[in-house]
């Protein structure tokens, strides 16, 4: 009987084992899921947006399964590291801080102005300014002089601040702030724009040398053949095209 | 879910009420209290026995298992619960793959650490790459029932080991004096009479525990105050076909209900077990059951 019982486990690590190698990798894409167009969860609880459609369509050319996976902001870059999915593709911009941690993948969007979005006119210099914790908006406030700055783990939340009277202003990526400016009659879009930020790319592990080529050559060839340009068009009508 | 949701901008209020609280997103939300309740069911009894096992530990007369017991009572008692679950969850899980991927791949020559990215083989990943995603999430939802089980069993071990003390001296005397083991004190005079000591600290315990659940999406678990905040947030209508304002104010005060009607049926249960523990005891309150009684 123990035998048996032995046997059967040997075997089934055996099969595991040789499971793990014939099967080609899964590739877990790790995305925020709160900063609509780019990415959000759907009415159904499912991700969607603007990277929704792209990481579909870059691991369709890639040739590779693909799974997908919310993560909070804050962690978005620890759990990469130590493996719990292979990708972040979250709007995350290309900034040489998060380049000393990660590697990103060539662009797929071009640099999006940072918008303010308030209340009424207000002078950003001297104002109070809502942004997420931990985006390049965050910098960039923290580094303006007279200029004070509440941090929110959520996109939402900062909007929300400036609704209730707590922040003047919010700084973030201007498509993410169009669709709100439009549906609230109360929330403006000031016409000045801070152009900070290259581009949003997508980040791998810098172990992942390999990973990052293939989604490199599928973002080219999107870029060739205008297929994320129609994206952007789509999702993005604010932003610049390729 | 219904048929006539096709078109929510058509609807009365009632059915378009009826037709936002089943939408996919509103599903994860009730699936989400169970995840909760289920996650309760199977940390209560497992720290209970962690607790156990501690307080055991500690008063043993063998000496580096006491060690052992104080210790983690002392050790995981001190540090913040914030700091246990995002250290502990990821050393844990990084240890676990570790160790598998010595086992699974031992010709494998890369080093584990390669700067910051922590690299195993595709066989040593906890759970394994290509697994669907609710294996996955049923993974982490066992990590963070034994991070939970381990905090709270620190608490629990402390209160045990009190009961445990206060217990009379008599008791335990008596039980040697009748030629008593050891082992047979323990099991058969000391452990049934310490649970109505035990009970009160164990019940605060209780009520800590099922308010620490909202601490599961530390852990990556979606649990209900992720899902009440990613619902109540405002919702423009080029994304959904459900827009509304910042509604969080109500989806938190549904959690407030719901906790506060959870903690109000707890205190109910535990009631009645104080009483049916009290019975025959050798406390205040089995003497006033004996006096009602008679």
């Amino acid at each position: 009987m123990k035998k048996i019982l032995l046997t059967t486990v040997a075997l089934a690590m055996t099969a595991g084992i040789a499971m793990a190698d014939s099967h080609a990798k899964t590739i877990r894409l790790g995305t925020e899921g709160a900063y609509p167009p780019y990415n959000f969860l759907n009415d159904d609880g499912e991700v969607a947006g603007f990277e929704r459609d792209l990481g579909d369509e870059l691991c369709a050319r890639a040739e590779l399964t693909c799974e997908w996976v919310t993560n909070e902001w804050d962690s978005i870059i620890p759990n990469l590291v130590s493996g719990n999915y292979d990708v972040i593709i979250a709007g995350m911009s290309i900034t040489d801080e998060r380049d000393e941690v990660i590697d990103f993948s060539d662009a797929y969007t071009l640099p999006d102005p940072s918008a303010y979005l308030a209340a009424g006119e207000i002078d950003p210099a001297t104002s109070i300014l809502a942004a997420q914790s931990g985006t390049i908006q965050a910098a960039h406030i923290a580094s303006m002089e007279g200029a004070t700055l509440v941090e929110f783990a959520t996109p939402e939340e900062t909007v929300a601040a400036v609704k209730n009277g707590e922040a003047d202003a919010v700084l973030a990526d201007k498509s993410f702030l169009a669709p709100i400016a439009e549906a609230d009659a109360d929330l403006q879009l000031l016409a000045q724009q801070e152009l900070i930020g290259g581009g949003i790319g997508l980040g791998v592990r810098e172990s992942d040398g390999e990973l990052r080529e293939k989604f490199n050559m599928a973002i080219q060839s999107m870029k060739d053949d205008g297929s994320l340009n129609e994206l952007i068009k789509k999702w993005l009508p604010e932003a610049e095209l390729f | 879910m219904f048929p006539f949701c096709a078109d929510p901008e058509q609807l009365d209020s009632l059915r378009w009420t009826l037709c936002y609280l089943t939408t996919g997103k509103h599903m994860n939300l009730y699936w989400s209290v169970l995840t909760v309740l289920v996650l309760l069911g199977i940390t209560a009894p497992v720290a209970l026995s962690f607790g156990f096992a501690g307080a055991s530990a500690a008063r043993s007369a063998f000496a580096p298992l006491r060690w052992f017991g104080k210790t983690y009572i002392a050790l995981v008692r001190g540090v913040p619960d914030i700091a246990f679950f995002l250290f502990f969850v990821i050393a844990l899980d990084q240890a676990i793959e570790y160790v598998r991927h010595r086992v699974l791949c031992p010709d494998w020559s890369e080093p584990v650490r390669q700067g910051n990215d922590f690299v195993v083989c595709q066989a040593a990943k906890m759970p394994l790459g290509e697994a669907p995603q609710w294996v996955h999430e049923t993974y982490g939802f066992f990590i963070a029932v034994l991070t939970f089980a381990i905090v709270f069993g620190a608490f629990a071990a402390n209160v045990l080991f009190g009961a445990m003390r206060a217990v009379p001296h008599a008791q335990l005397e008596t039980a040697a004096a009748y030629g008593m083991s050891t082992r047979q004190t323990f099991w058969r005079v000391l452990v049934p009479q310490m649970w109505v000591y035990a009970l009160p600290g164990l019940s605060n315990l209780w009520m800590v525990l099922i308010k620490a659940t909202p601490l599961l999406f530390l852990l990556g678990v979606e649990d209900i105050v992720y899902w009440a905040r990613e619902l109540g947030g405002s919702k423009t209508p080029r994304f959904t076909d459900y827009p509304h304002g910042d509604w969080r104010m109500w989806y938190f005060l549904g959690l407030l209900v719901f906790y506060l009607a959870f903690t109000r049926v707890s205190e109910i249960a535990l009631d009645r077990l104080m009483k049916r523990l009290t019975h025959g005891q050798a406390t205040a309150g089995g003497e006033a059951q004996r006096k009602a009684a008679a």
